[in-house]
């Protein structure tokens, strides 16, 4: 039931590097990421490549595998025909540290750059009460095992480093938008979506869902939203109150 | 030696998962200047991949629910060995660590009159586990990242400086605690004075100095073959524990979690989580048995179901009806499931089935249950809400650990070390119950960070310096791999890979030192053990020192070895079977050895001592929380001698 795959891996650092041919045994069921394993175990035991839970659940094996952004770890190798061949290249809109390992400090720099939770004033740990459909959109966001897929794969920075400075990118404006739909966070987010973080800059055009691999509705349900309040907002900034309070009835992205 | 990085700081945090994000929020809210280092990125320490949740007696669910149940569950599970002032501790404060998260941006999933949600595990009485669908770890790390990043904006606005109070090392590996230079006075030395590592990315040393470290750096399944544990796990706070002279006890101690994946066999190991059963999901042998009903042990006779009609109506009407036995604690379910695979009634790949399908509607499973239903389809080709997954024991947690001073969490022995998390010993005693650790993370981290932080403060200014010996030496240590080590010891004699090295370890300890244990196997891991560690100090690797796995795993492999000698020596010297340590050929628990905790110490394997040392009685307001007839199973004669019900006041 194995068989012989041709793995085609970026080996270098950011000063040079090239695409290496590997010939590697797959078995049944197997990931890209055991195919790395294996080559670390045998050929290259020095290959760079970032991983924890082989599950799909901490977003550190982000690659990508024949040009298109992924998990590692979750790529199984029956999506690929035997004798095709799989090239697998780092992540090309952050810096090269060296192999398949990149340095993806600009998404950590955007983090701290949006306004943390705001808890309410006058409630007491053990006091948040909550309904369930009304954290659900929320929680949606908070699925996020932050891969930076998405952030690879937009075009406003995919090959536009001088974007970077204002964008803080799809999986961050996403988190705005997780906090401004918070049931209990209590801060005005929507200008400075726009004003601050970019949001200007998305053109809705859907790449980053499509390589989410949470399924996070990141454009129709976060991005869209979001655009929606700001311009709402810019006709009439009292509709922000509004929002918050009629926000348990409005089933508009759902 | 080649140039060595220098940081100052009050407290520095080994480890970036729950507990050690916890400690972090605590020091600095202390005011004490903390760095918190790490061997992954940011946010995906191990505690990512917990699922089921979060154990706390908040009462949401059952009113019922307070902190003495939780306390009697957790030392019932932990077949009364645990230290049970941790288990104290543990059961008041996690209801608050766990309503401080939602202060923090956490959104858990709700009842119905939008309090947090509770759900049934393992060993619980009631409904406990606050929980976010199955991905709470997730929740649980990015609340507490995002706490940290919220707590640095605010020192930016301060200072102008995000880091000025806490600032992540991420991708840095400790290899060494530092202690103080040693004067020759009797017990001079071994203060902490810091910690040595290397970044991954560059392969460059870096020196800590501080007077306070916190190891939070999990656990060690890593030695095993089949695990859910991550490369993380390699024991490293563990192993740095005992060199710098303090000591880990219940060593033998390991749970393996009773529903691991076993198919493909690249995914064999990787956790399916219990809410799979504490949501409905049931165990069946290949004659379609559900087979639990076999297995329920005389301690636990009481509060278990005897006929499937009983455990069905239990979720409906839990007053009037007991549990069904497959929440039984983990170390009952997995002993069963092994038997059930032994006597050939085992699924096709070699386990046991486990079906909610037939239990659940399609579209509640994929509600609760998201994460499962994505692993198997896509890692397994099966759709869980359609046939039963097969499920087997998997190496999940150890609940041996530092020994530590309970209400600070410092290490016993070594002034300026504490402890928390899966690191750290006693809270769980022989067993741990899920859910009991993500709460333990948050309990324990918090009270280890306010004890480096007031241990650092009480020392007036007064730091201990690093040893510099010891900074030079770790230094060439750390380089050995790159040395031509093998052709040096004589002709013939060849370097070797530390992935075959890493391999063999795991399958030595998974046949001889797993979930049965015998003691020939064992005295036979103990050799192989000793031959391995002579390999792997001839490992030699290629390449340089930039992001070079091949290169960190040879410098990991010696902290997993002298791990391994500590589960297999204290596992081959307590003859009885209790929790996560199964004798076959000592099958009974012995209320003897209820008492006596293993006590490892020594830097190497070579000088490594196991000592029996005695638990220190229970409180007597503790020990009446329970009636005598359950604690006769447990406990000797004379150590009931004062409990209510026989010295009545
Ligand atoms: C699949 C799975 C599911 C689980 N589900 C649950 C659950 O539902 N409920 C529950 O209560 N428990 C659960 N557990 C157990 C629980 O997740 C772990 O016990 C817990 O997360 C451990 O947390 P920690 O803070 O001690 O360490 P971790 O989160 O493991 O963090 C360890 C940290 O230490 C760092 N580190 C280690 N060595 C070094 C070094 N040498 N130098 C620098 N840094 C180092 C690592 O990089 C990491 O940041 C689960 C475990 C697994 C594997
Ligand atoms: S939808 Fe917006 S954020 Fe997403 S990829 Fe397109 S432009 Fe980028
Ligand atoms: S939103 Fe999706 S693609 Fe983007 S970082 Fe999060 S999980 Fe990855
Ligand atoms: S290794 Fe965690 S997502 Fe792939």
């Amino acid at each position: 039931m194995s068989y012989w795959a041709h793995l085609r891996v970026w080996r270098g650092d950011a000063e040079d590097g090239q695409l290496v041919d590997y010939p590697v045994e797959v078995n049944e069921g197997e990931v890209v990421l055991d195919i790395v394993h294996r080559l670390q175990q045998t050929e290259a035991g020095d290959l760079a490549v970032r991983w924890n839970c082989k599950a799909g659940k901490c977003g550190s094996c982000s690659a990508e595998i024949n040009g298109r952004p992924r998990l590692l770890c979750m790529t199984r190798m029956n999506t690929f025909a035997e004798d095709e061949v799989i090239t697998i290249t780092p992540l090309r809109a952050f810096p090269v540290i060296r192999d398949l390992v990149t340095d993806v400090s600009y998404n950590y720099a955007k983090a701290r750059e949006i306004p943390s939770f705001a808890p309410p004033a006058g409630l007491e740990p053990g006091e948040y009460r909550m309904q369930q459909v009304d954290v659900e959109r929320s929680q949606e966001f908070r699925k996020c095992i932050e891969c930076f897929l998405c952030q690879d794969t937009c075009h406003v920075v995919r090959d536009h480093e001088e974007n970077k400075t204002a964008f803080a990118g799809p999986r961050y404006l996403m988190r705005i938008a997780e906090l401004d739909m918070h049931p209990l966070d209590a801060r005005d987010r929507q200008r400075e979506a726009q004003e601050e973080h970019g949001l200007g800059y998305c053109n809705i055009t859907k790449c980053c869902t499509e390589v989410c691999p949470e399924h996070i509705q990141i454009t129709d349900n976060a991005l869209i939203p979001l655009k929606e309040r700001v311009v709402d907002r810019k006709y009439d900034p009292v509709v922000w109150l509004g929002n918050k309070i009629l926000r348990r009835g409005d089933k508009r992205v759902r | 030696m080649t140039e060595v990085q220098r940081h100052d700081y009050d407290v520095v945090v080994i480890g970036a998962g729950g507990a050690g994000l916890r400690a972090a929020i605590e020091a600095r809210a202390l005011g004490r200047r903390t760095a918190i280092v790490c061997k992954s990125l940011f946010g995906k320490a191990h505690t990512v991949m917990a699922e089921g949740g979060i154990a706390a007696s908040m009462g949401n669910a059952n009113p019922g629910d307070n902190w003495q149940v939780h306390f009697r569950d957790t030392m019932r599970g932990g077949k009364f060995l645990n230290n049970w002032r941790m288990a104290e501790l543990h059961a008041q404060e996690a209801p608050d660590r766990v309503w401080e998260l939602e202060t923090y941006g956490a959104l858990f999933d709700r009842t119905k009159d939008g309090k947090i949600s509770q759900r049934n595990f393992g060993g619980h009485q009631y409904p406990r586990l606050a929980h976010v669908g199955d991905r709470t770890g997730l929740e649980l790390i990015r609340t507490l990242q995002q706490k940290i990043v919220s707590l640095q904006q605010e020192d930016f606005a301060a200072t102008g400086d995000y880091e000025s109070m806490i600032k992540v090392f991420a991708e840095c590996t400790i290899t060494e605690l530092l202690t103080s230079a040693p004067t020759g006075a009797p017990g001079s030395a071994g203060v902490i004075a810091g910690a040595f590592g290397y970044w991954r990315e560059t392969g460059r040393f870096v020196v800590f100095n501080a007077p306070a470290v916190v190891l939070a750096t999990g656990g060690i399944g890593k030695s095993f073959k089949v695990t859910s544990n991550s490369w993380e796990y390699t024991g490293d706070g563990h192993a740095l524990a005992l060199r710098a002279g303090a000591n880990l006890i219940n060593m033998e101690f390991i749970q393996f979690h009773p529903t691991g994946m076993v198919w493909p066999p690249s995914v064999k190991g990787i956790l399916v989580t219990e809410s799979v059963r504490g949501d409905g999901g049931v165990l069946r042998n290949s004659e379609g048995k559900r087979f639990m009903f076999d297995y329920i042990p005389e301690v636990f006779a009481d509060n278990y179901a005897t006929s499937e009609d009983e455990a069905d109506r239990w979720y409906d009407d839990p007053e009037n009806n007991r549990r069904p036995p497959e929440l039984l604690p983990r170390d009952e379910v997995a002993r069963a499931i092994n038997s059930e695979v032994k006597a050939g009634r085992n699924s096709p790949h070699g386990g046991v089935l486990l079906d909610v399908s037939s239990r659940l509607p399609a579209e509640e499973i994929i509600r609760r249950l998201p994460s499962m239903h994505h692993q198997f389809k896509e890692l397994a080709d099966v759709d869980i809400t359609a046939e039963p997954m097969e499920v087997g024991p998997t190496c999940h947690y150890v609940m041996g650990g530092v020994q530590i001073e309970a209400d600070t969490a410092a290490a016993v022995g070594v002034p300026g070390l504490f402890a928390a998390g899966e690191v750290a010993g006693g809270m769980h005693g022989s067993n741990r119950l899920g859910g009991n650790s993500l709460s333990d993370l948050l309990v324990f981290g918090r009270r280890a960070g306010l004890g480096a932080a007031y241990y650092g403060i009480r020392l007036n200014g007064h730091r201990p310096a690093v040893d510099e010996a010891a900074v030079e030496a770790a230094g060439q240590r750390a380089l050995v791999p790159f040395a031509e080590v093998a052709a040096d010891a004589g002709p013939g004699v060849t370097g070797e890979n530390p992935y075959t090295v890493h391999m063999e370890l795991q399958q030595t300890m998974n046949d001889l030192v797993g979930i049965i244990r015998k003691a020939d196997e064992m005295e036979l891991a103990l050799k192989k053990l000793e031959e391995l560690a002579q390999r792997a100090a001839r490992v030699e690797v290629e390449g340089h020192r930039q992001f070079n796995p091949g290169w960190h795993l040879a410098l990991d492999l010696r902290n997993m070895l002298l791990v391994s000698v500590c589960v297999a020596k204290t596992a081959l010297e307590r003859t009885e079977s209790r929790g996560g340590h199964t004798r076959e050929d000592f099958p009974l628990m012995d209320a003897q050895w209820r008492n006596v905790l293993l006590v490892c110490a020594g830097a190497t394997a070579d000088e490594l001592s196991v000592t029996h040392e005695d638990q220190t009685p229970m409180r007597q307001d503790l020990m009446d929380l329970l009636e005598l007839d359950e604690l006769k199973k447990y406990f000797t004669g004379e150590e009931l001698a004062e409990h209510r019900a026989r010295a009545p006041r």
